[in-house]
């Protein structure tokens, strides 16, 4: 078999073993904290013979292994069981909340990436000069901050000092493409700008790390103008960790998505996780982690994947 | 020893926050909960910042949210630093299957995101201080477990090491008086950086409304508490929100500079 097969194969099945190993952590971790599920459901007022009851009707009296593999079981198939709350299916709340999260995803990775790329060239190709300095210095301080405070801080640009947009985003089903546009312009605008810093100081990082290469030297010393440098020789040799960078910062939306949808009060998945670790929702909670798990690791193994494949050295081994 | 203006001004910035958060029982004018005023009142002679959304002084309750939100971050990353620095030293000291067990098991923690997996585990926990000192300490340990570990792989192979094992020294030995005191300049950058990580996570989880519950307050409940006034064009919000800014750029200014003075005195030592 071709070593790049077997390498791509490899880290796929790595990347399912950790998945694993967090669904774990997601399960039977929680299952080992103190409370449980039958004490969450009835709360501070149960006796002790209601709550054997309800061990008994949810089959806590199970061992915990045998109920892990059982929730495993139905979670691959797409069943999670119904929320504690208010009885609903989880997995049809979960369908409803995506396609939202997702959209909302997809427009501040379209805007990020090639924003994101074409700063970090500006500021290589400037390395060390003032467009690079005020680059770098803008970025540091995006990322600096957490989320919230950099939402409230457009909110607060976009909404009083300049009033163009709402501070709240509502998407309804039957909404046109360009309302709902319109409707996410503000939490788009954040997290493209707590994506974008991460992903072009990478950029620029791997840009900067070819630059020291003697070839680039050869292609100065034969007189080839900076732009010509960077467009013809260090951009194909750091295709591969610029597209590694972009896709691990696309799986830091995870993060970005549950803080934005909760301060845009944005009804999707974020939001539903965190009402739901308030209601103290386990099955909810459990469901919705691992998804976010899974799309997390899911994208930082198909980033390795990608710099192995874009890798000529690796692709045409001696 | 020259400090640059950066570092300086971000180390002033620190130690007035942290000077008047302790010493907010004194300096605040008025009460945590005391209502004085009317709802979200504009800043004045009376009240500096403004009132909030229930009438009460935002700075007071500025100052009390900020110890803590001081007081939970150092604390947590107190714990984060001792467990993983811990952890790391014996991991790179003993070797086999101690750090193959304590690698894993750091390497599943990490292949999740913080804020996921801490909100996984508060949907089960009580939302109490010490329990969210111990969420965020245990998850900040692994970044800390992973340097000391390559810090210490690094020192445990020098000369002197070796010699005191062949002294016949107990890894306690090993650990605490050969190589931590050789690996603390690396370890001081790590926690300020800890420190400012921490400072975001609990008030990204106040914010959420999973930290800090009330009648207390830190800076991001006081966020979410005002959250609603920017729709009706009060500005309270953004108050807690710049004290978070400012704490969170002058803590990394003062980690930058203590950073690149560990790694100029590691080059002074090679070259």
């Amino acid at each position: 078999m071709h070593p790049l097969i077997t390498l791509v194969v490899q880290r796929i099945a790595l990347g399912l073993i950790l998945l694993l190993a967090v669904s774990v952590l997601i399960f039977l971790g929680v299952e080992a904290l103190p409370g449980d599920t039958a004490q969450a459901i009835l709360g501070q007022g149960a006796t002790p013979e209601t709550l054997a009851n309800m061990r008994e009707s949810l089959g806590l009296n199970e061992p915990a292994i045998s109920r892990y593999f059982t929730w495993l079981g139905h979670a691959l198939t797409g069943d999670f069981g119904v929320a504690l709350t208010n009885k609903i299916d989880i997995a049809q709340a979960i369908g409803q909340r995506l396609g939202n999260t997702l959209f909302l995803a997809a427009c501040a990775g379209v805007i990020a990436v090639p924003f994101a790329i074409g700063l970090g060239l500006l500021a290589a190709r400037h390395n060390g000069r003032w467009p690079d300095k005020l680059i770098s210095g803008v970025t540091l301080a995006a990322i600096s901050l957490p989320e919230f405070v950099a939402a409230y801080f457009v909110i607060y640009l976009l909404t009083q000092v300049f009033p163009v947009l709402q501070p709240v985003s509502m998407v309804f089903p039957g909404m046109g493409f360009l309302e709902r546009l319109h409707a996410v312009a503000l939490p788009v605008i954040v997290l493209v700008m707590v994506v974008l810093a991460h992903m072009m100081r990478m950029t620029r990082a791997a840009i900067l790390n070819v630059m020291q290469s003697p070839y680039i030297e050869t292609a100065e010393l034969k007189g080839l103008s900076p732009m010509q440098v960077i467009w013809r020789h260090a951009l194909p040799n750091a295709v591969a960790p610029i597209v590694s960078v972009v896709v691990i910062n696309l799986a830091y939306l995870v993060v970005g998505v549950v803080v934005v949808e909760v301060v845009f009060s944005y009804n999707a998945l974020g939001q539903y996780l965190v009402d739901h670790v308030t209601k103290r929702d386990l099955p909810v909670v459990q469901a919705v982690g691992l998804i976010f798990a899974a799309v997390y690791i899911g994208l930082n193994i198909f980033a390795d994947v990608v710099g192995i494949v874009a890798n000529p050295r690796l692709r045409h081994p001696k | 020893m020259r400090i640059p203006f950066s570092a300086l001004l971000g180390l002033a910035v620190m130690g007035l926050m942290l000077l008047s958060s302790v010493l907010a029982q004194w300096v605040a004018p008025y009460g945590l909960n005391e209502t004085v005023g009317k709802v979200w009142e504009n800043p004045s002679a009376t009240f500096w910042l403004g009132t909030d959304q229930i009438g009460r002084d935002i700075l007071s309750r500025l100052l009390y949210g900020g110890q803590v939100t001081i007081f939970v971050a150092a604390a947590s990353s107190a714990l984060a630093f001792s467990m993983g620095a811990f952890f790391g030293f014996l991991a790179a000291v003993r070797g086999g299957w101690v750090d193959t067990t304590l690698s894993r098991i750091v390497d599943v923690m990490m292949a999740v995101p913080s804020l996921i997996v801490a909100l996984v585990v508060l949907s089960v926990l009580p939302l109490t201080l010490p329990t969210l000192i111990l969420v965020m300490g245990v998850l900040d340990s692994t970044r800390v477990f992973r340097l000391s570990r390559a810090v210490a792989a690094d020192i445990a192979v020098m000369d002197y090491v070796e010699a005191a094992k062949l002294r016949g020294e107990g890894q306690s030995w090993i650990i605490f008086r050969e190589i931590l005191p050789n690996a603390m300049s690396p370890l001081v950058a790590e926690f300020g950086m800890r420190f400012i990580f921490a400072v975001l996570f609990i008030s990204t989880l106040s914010f959420l409304g999973l930290g800090i519950q009330p009648p207390d307050t830190d800076w991001g409940g006081m966020v979410r508490e005002n959250k609603e006034g920017l729709i009706y064009g009060k500005s309270a919000a953004m108050v807690p929100a710049a004290a978070i800014a400012v704490l969170a750029i002058a803590v990394n200014t003062v980690a930058d500079w203590i950073l690149s003075r560990t790694s100029s005195l590691k080059g002074g030592r090679n070259g």
